[in-house]
């Protein structure tokens, strides 16, 4: 035992300060809900909510409870969470390297992307898309056709909907492609390293993704037809689309803001991470005669995500709490349903707001730890 | 000799003791929460984010309003000016965390007073100023005159975090019509919602439809539907453990009413102290001994009366004279036909 007392005592005081302030806040809070008549406990979930929510991911109104109306939030933010990251990553990474194209016009307009979306504060931006934007759309009536099928209208975007017959055949063979491709891709990595010879497994793996589901299709009775929206009259001057699949003005609005604004970003941390790696080693990569695509994949890339990964992590942590902002246009989301609606029908405010805090820690350090592990793995890996 | 001085001084403590008890429990009769609105020099006073005829700020920030008048009746009983009020504006998601909390002391912000509402969180409901209902707007080019002509994936815009959004759900269930709600927590994007045509209804109580209606581009191209789909009594709310407090807000609203009933007006209440008319004299102070019950001076009712006006001069200076409900339906007196029937001032 070699620890010295003046190491642990400010370690036991910090402890001690931590324990007694929130002693106090949880103490203070009890008496004052005591003096006031309010009763604490979380058996409201259990309760029927009796409110309807717009949008749900899963089946719910207002005869379920509490507990599933937090469900039907919490879905909800994570769908326009995971929408949102994945439109930002790939239009970050686009702009990214657009940034540091040779080509003056692309280079020029990827800058002035960026410092356009990412000097608006986003609530500003999810306004201007949400009551400027969308709310300039024509009324179902009025709305024209995109390629004979996409309706794009004040009251939302209807899309056909897929009927699917045979659906798990058809799921099946997808699986089985992704296992083909990731033994093709371990015998193709074998090969390299004890032949040297390169098998095209980017041009195999296409052609499986492909050909399995297609195959599906031919032999395995999968059958897929669309149903179209179609306009339907409500009353004189009112309609909107029946039939397919309609997404709210609302999650479309949101979706694009939270994507765009933090696509500005990732664009950044991918500029930089690309720039982070010294110029000699891609004069090496191509003076030992490997091809531009090969230098970029193998030697930039590996080396660039290192640099990528931990300040995109926090960007997508961002994007996923900034989703709270749903909130200011109508988007069901936990904040808007459950620390909004259900707080409101209850009236308790500090379980609600706990559980909704709580949450939103899981939800982060979830991605957190996600991307900690990825970048675990592709960090340099000493031998 | 120096023995019945040590008699003497125990004497005095006691009498001492005793005379501190009996102030210590007037003090505590002079309720907390009224103590410290003397102690700040004005009431803090819930209010909505802008509802024409309720509550409602001018340009140059003037606040107006039937809710508005409830409090500054308070502060004209309890601090002698009607103007010592501060105003914090609320969403309905805002505005019982707000009370509860002690941000403010008096919340009159077109509520509805429920059994949750009243016995679950920490609220006490001290009256109704305005008994209303919940209705449907629709647009008049649409051509629905009544709720039967509505069909299944009608859409309505509503507040978030009010009983309209569980009455909504109650009304479309009992019909067996599919709806989508789209709720938001500002009124005004209720409202800009439904104008912009997000919506095909838009629900809220009628006097809250009547009030925005006249914010809207267009308001002659709207129409509120006849049909009253709830129960909607709206009133002043005060925190849970302040009976004092409770009970000035309440008859602070019920003087205005029973002025009304006496025929009182601001203009001629000081007339009226030499009314024949005890029911009137007890009203203007000039009989009996009201006030001291709620630790305040005699002629706390007075002030309410010509510093705020009764019921019927601030329902027409708010709400009549807007054009907002120039009929007062079942917000006329019960002498006269409506239902607005207060305990007697005595």
């Amino acid at each position: 035992m070699n620890f010295k007392l003046k190491d642990i005592v400010p370690q036991l005081i910090t402890v001690l300060a931590v324990v007694l302030v929130f002693g106090f806040f949880t103490y203070n809070a009890q008496i004052n809900m005591e003096n006031r008549g309010i009763d604490f406990g979380y058996g409201f979930l259990s309760q029927e909510s009796s409110f309807d929510v717009q949008f749900s991911l899963i089946e719910y109104d207002g005869s379920h409870s509490y507990f599933r109306a937090y469900l039907v939030g919490l879905l909800n933010t994570i769908l326009v969470s995971v929408i949102g990251i994945i439109i930002a990553t790939i239009l970050g990474v686009i702009v990214g390297i657009a940034r540091l194209s040779p080509n003056y016009l692309i280079n020029k307009f990827a800058a002035f992307y960026v410092e356009f979306f990412r000097n608006i504060p986003l609530l500003l931006q999810i306004f201007f898309w949400y009551f400027a934007a969308l709310r300039a759309l024509p009324l179902p009536q009025d709305a024209e056709a995109m390629f004979g099928v996409f309706f794009l209208t004040i009251k939302g975007l209807y899309v056909p909907a897929f009927i699917w017959q045979n659906f798990n055949i058809f799921f099946y063979s997808i699986i089985a492609a992704i296992i083909a491709i990731i033994v093709i891709r371990a015998h193709a990595k074998k090969v390299q390293e004890n032949q040297g010879k390169q098998i095209p497994v980017f041009l195999i793996s296409l052609g499986l993704i492909f050909i399995l589901p297609f195959l599906s299709f031919l032999i395995g009775g999968v059958r897929l037809s669309f149903e179209v929206p179609v306009l339907k009259q409500l009353a004189t001057t009112s309609f909107i689309y029946e039939g397919g699949v309609s997404l709210p003005p609302e999650l479309i609005a949101l979706t694009l803001s939270l994507s765009l604004y933090t696509a500005t970003f990732i664009a950044e941390c991918v500029r930089a991470g690309i720039q982070g790696v010294g110029k000699g080693q891609k004069e090496a990569a191509a003076s030992i005669g490997l091809t531009p695509n090969q230098v970029l994949k193998l030697v930039i890339m590996p080396q660039a995500l290192r640099i990528i990964i931990p300040p995109t992590t926090n960007q997508y942590l961002n994007l996923t709490k900034n989703s709270s902002l749903a909130a200011a246009i109508a988007y069901p989301d936990l904040v808007l349903v459950f620390a909004g609606t259900a707080l409101m029908q209850t009236g308790k405010a500090i379980e609600i707001v706990s559980i909704t805090m709580f949450t939103y820690l899981t939800l982060s350090i979830s991605i957190s730890i996600l991307m900690n592990w990825y970048n675990k793995k592709i960090a340099i890996q000493e031998k | 000799m120096f023995k019945y001085l040590k008699q003497l001084t125990s004497l005095v403590a006691m009498v001492a003791v005793l005379f501190t008890f009996t102030t210590e429990s007037m003090a505590a009769k002079k309720s907390k929460t009224l103590k410290n609105t003397q102690k700040k020099g004005f009431v803090r006073c819930g209010v909505s984010q802008g509802l024409p005829g309720f509550s409602n700020a001018d340009a140059a920030g003037n606040w107006t309003g039937v809710d508005v008048d409830v409090c500054r009746a308070v502060a004209a009983a309890v601090l002698g000016d009607a103007n010592k009020v501060k105003f914090t504006p609320l969403s309905a998601k805002e505005r019982f965390t707000a009370l509860t909390s002690g941000e403010i002391d008096i919340l009159s912000r077109n509520t509805t007073w429920t059994l949750s509402r009243d016995a679950d969180i920490g609220l006490t409901f001290v009256g109704v100023n305005f008994y209303d209902g919940q209705g449907f707007m629709v647009r008049k080019s649409s051509g629905i005159t009544s709720t039967g002509q509505f069909k299944d994936g009608i859409s309505a815009c509503t507040n978030i975090g009010t009983t309209t959004e569980l009455n909504m759900r109650d009304f479309f269930n009992s019909k067996g019509i599919s709806y989508e709600p789209v709720a938001f927590e500002k009124a005004d994007e209720v409202v800009a919602a439904y104008d912009a045509g997000r919506c095909d209804t838009y629900t809220t109580d009628k006097s809250g439809l009547a009030a925005q209606r006249t914010k809207m581009k267009n308001p002659d191209e709207h129409i509120v539907l006849p049909e009253t789909i709830s129960k909607e009594p709206l009133g002043p709310v005060v925190r849970q453990g302040d009976a004092v407090w409770e009970d000035i807000v309440r008859w602070s609203l019920n003087t205005m009413i029973e002025a009304e009933e006496y025929g009182i007006t601001s203009a001629n209440a000081d007339m009226m102290k030499t009314s024949d008319n005890p029911a009137i004299k007890r009203l203007v102070g000039a009989e009996g001994e009201l006030g001291a019950a709620f630790g305040l001076d005699n002629d706390w009712s007075l002030r309410i009366i010509k510093q705020v006006g009764n019921y019927g001069e601030s329902y027409k200076r708010n709400i009549a004279d807007t054009g907002i409900l120039p009929d007062r339906g079942p917000n006329q007196l019960w002498t006269k036909g409506g239902i607005l029937y207060v305990p007697p001032a005595r």
